[in-house]
């Protein structure tokens, strides 16, 4: 991610080569692509990696479904199976049945498929993929965009993505490298440039953006201390309440499994009747899981007041969010 | 005069004479190849009666021209009109000697023009030389020709290649200049051998451009055919020479009108090889 001629192109073609980086190494599954000799190169180029381009790049002498093969039929694999390869590659990306099509005759967002397809039909271990949906209208951008994160979902490779669109970065990117003349300014996740910018230059790129989105549940959270067992007694929560200034405690099992949240209003009276925690403990409690952006958490807040627990797959509590927490996220972002 | 007077002349001289003495052996290969070319050509378009082969021609030129009905239709006519002026063996020798010339600088122009674009150095030397071969006017072609093959059909035709080379190489060279930089990109980044590169990306996306060169190189051969009757070639050439030197106008205009049928047949047949964008 970076500006207009900071040298994202360049930094990608390296990574196959087409332009030779004067110093360094390229490692994929140890072997250095850098110094390789041009017979062993041609072999990476094959198998291991392939590419994706702004504008598109099909060869216009050839249908959809040659397209497609061209990897395959490079690498001298036989009509027959490269066309079963390049079919499956076709479904892949949502166009079968358009095999035999001209692919001028496709709009915009279907010729990327295609290019996307030629690059999946090798089965490479590294897709790179430069500004490959910026020439399209931002609806289908959108699209692709869900799509390709579908896609990774079952296939998880590895795929170096150019942008120049911060938005899509932090929706497309597991790691962001922010780039800037030439260099690598940061690398880190959404989260990491967005609390922790490296220096200047990346928190004013970050300033803009709309940290609800990217930040979740996890990043805001308070430790969930103190909280008390459902087998205390009344007397125990309020007295722990009481030493933290809290107005409500969460009520957790032995397993640290959250089981409901008791209300200092609630639970005082009770107190005195000798009622358990069990009898006035609300269970009508918001309960999500760590990775939940912080702009889905806020309707929840706003339609319940009681704090929010957020749990790990096995129901135990990791942390709460109160409303105090959403406030301070969102007072970082006015502090840069 | 500022400069002394400088020998241009006589050292082109001595060099052709030199050339012809030394090389002679070569030459008469060469010329037995052409004439081996010619009549090969020859036999092919005279194999069938005329009338089987307008319709063998109207047949291919159908299909060669992904079915262009006007354009078939269009070539029988006008080969019916050559044969009703008498004027079809000399029509088909015509022919011949045009696709003789024009597939001996295709086999030369094309790869000379592919060379041009991948090697600058090659490129340099090439350029200038073709735009002396172009500017040089036709007629000069005819002299040296004469001096290393004789009169006939093969300095004629020598002389046809030498004149119709340039287009070929240089459309061959522009149409791979103008691939689109990411196509070759792409080809690289797929692995391609550079022989895969160029025939599988760089010469199909330049296909229009290298036809517009074939297109070029086969008119210019069927123009030069005509003025190399002045140097024994024979056909419809000829045939207007004659008529030229007997003032004879009703022959020298069917030859004419012959030449044209023939010319627009051919240029129409190779525009229409390769589908437009
Ligand atoms: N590391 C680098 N060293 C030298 N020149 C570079 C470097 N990175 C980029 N450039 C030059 O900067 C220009 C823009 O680079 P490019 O990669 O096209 O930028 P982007 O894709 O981000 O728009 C190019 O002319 C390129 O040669
Ligand atoms: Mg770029």
């Amino acid at each position: 991610m970076g500006l207009s001629g900071s040298g994202k192109s360049t930094l990608l073609r390296c990574l196959n080569r087409l332009i030779n980086p004067s110093e360094g190494h390229i490692l994929i599954d140890g072997d250095d692509i850098a110094t390789m000799d041009d017979k062993d190169l041609r072999e990476a180029r094959r198998k291991k990696m392939s590419m994706v381009f702004q504008s598109f790049a099909l060869l216009p002498h050839r249908t959809v479904i040659d397209n497609v093969a061209f990897g395959l039929e490079i690498q001298g694999i036989s009509k027959e199976e490269r066309y079963a390869k390049a079919e499956e590659a076709i479904s892949k990306v949502g166009l079968k049945g358009y095999g035999s099509s001209k692919t001028s005759q496709l709009s915009g967002g279907m010729q990327q498929r295609v290019g996307l397809a030629r690059a999946l039909a090798t089965d490479p271990d590294v897709l790179l993929m430069d500004e490959a949906f910026s020439a399209l209208d931002p609806l289908i951008r959108s699209e692709m965009q869900d799509e390709l994160i579908a896609l990774q979902d079952k296939l998880k490779k590895t795929i170096v993505f150019v942008s120049h669109d911060l938005d899509e970065a932090l929706k497309l990117g597991d790691r962001i490298a922010i780039m800037k003349d030439g260099m690598v300014a940061q690398i880190g996740t959404a989260e990491e440039i967005l609390t922790n910018p490296a220096d200047d230059y990346v928190s004013e790129f970050v300033a803009g953006v709309d940290r609800t989105k990217i930040l979740t549940a996890e990043n805001i959270m308070k430790r969930p201390d103190p909280v008390v067992s459902v087998n205390s007694g009344l007397p125990v929560a309020l007295q722990l309440m009481k030493k933290h200034g809290m107005s409500s405690i969460f009520v957790v099992d032995a397993d640290k499994k959250i089981k409901g949240i008791l209300c200092v209003d609630a639970a005082a009276p009770a107190a005195k009747e000798h009622k358990g925690i069990r009898d006035v403990m609300r269970t009508d409690i918001n309960i999500i899981t760590p990775d939940m952006p912080i702009k889905e958490i806020i309707p929840m807040m706003a339609e319940n007041a009681l704090p929010i627990a957020v749990i790990n797959e096995n129901e135990k509590i990791l942390g709460v969010i109160v409303r105090g927490s959403i406030l301070g996220a969102l007072a970082m972002k006015e502090e840069d | 005069m500022v400069l002394p007077e400088l020998p241009i002349g006589e050292a082109v001289e001595t060099g052709v004479y030199w050339l012809n003495d030394n090389f002679g052996f070569l030459m008469d290969i060469f010329s037995d190849l052409i004439d081996m070319l010619i009549s090969g050509f020859k036999d092919v378009l005279l194999f069938l009666p005329p009338f089987a082969f307008i319709i063998v021609a109207a047949i291919l030129i159908y299909l060669g021209s992904r079915k262009n009905l006007k354009l078939a239709i269009g070539s029988v006519v006008g080969f019916l009109l050559i044969d009703s002026m008498g004027l079809w063996t000399l029509s088909m020798e015509t022919i011949a000697l045009v696709l003789s010339s024009a597939l001996v600088a295709l086999l030369i122009g094309i790869p000379t023009g592919i060379l041009a674009a991948k090697n600058e150095t090659i490129f340099h030397i090439v350029k200038p030389v073709l735009d002396f071969m172009q500017t040089m006017p036709s007629f000069v072609y005819l002299i040296p020709a004469v001096i290393f093959f004789g009169l006939g059909n093969v300095p004629g035709l020598v002389a046809t290649i030498v004149f119709a080379m340039p287009p070929a190489i240089r459309l061959t060279n522009l149409g791979i200049r103008q691939v689109p930089v990411e196509l070759d990109e792409v080809a690289s980044a797929f692995g391609t051998t550079p022989m895969q590169k160029l025939f599988k990306v760089e010469l199909p996306v330049a296909l229009p451009t290298i036809m517009a060169g074939v297109n070029q190189c086969i008119m210019l051969s069927l123009s030069m055919v005509v003025i190399a009757a002045m140097i024994g070639a024979r056909g419809l050439g000829y045939q207007v020479l004659v008529g030229i030197q007997r003032v004879d106008i009703g022959q020298g205009f069917e030859a004419g009108i012959g030449i044209v049928i023939i010319a627009i047949i051919l240029d129409r047949l190779t525009q229409n090889l390769t589908p437009k964008k």
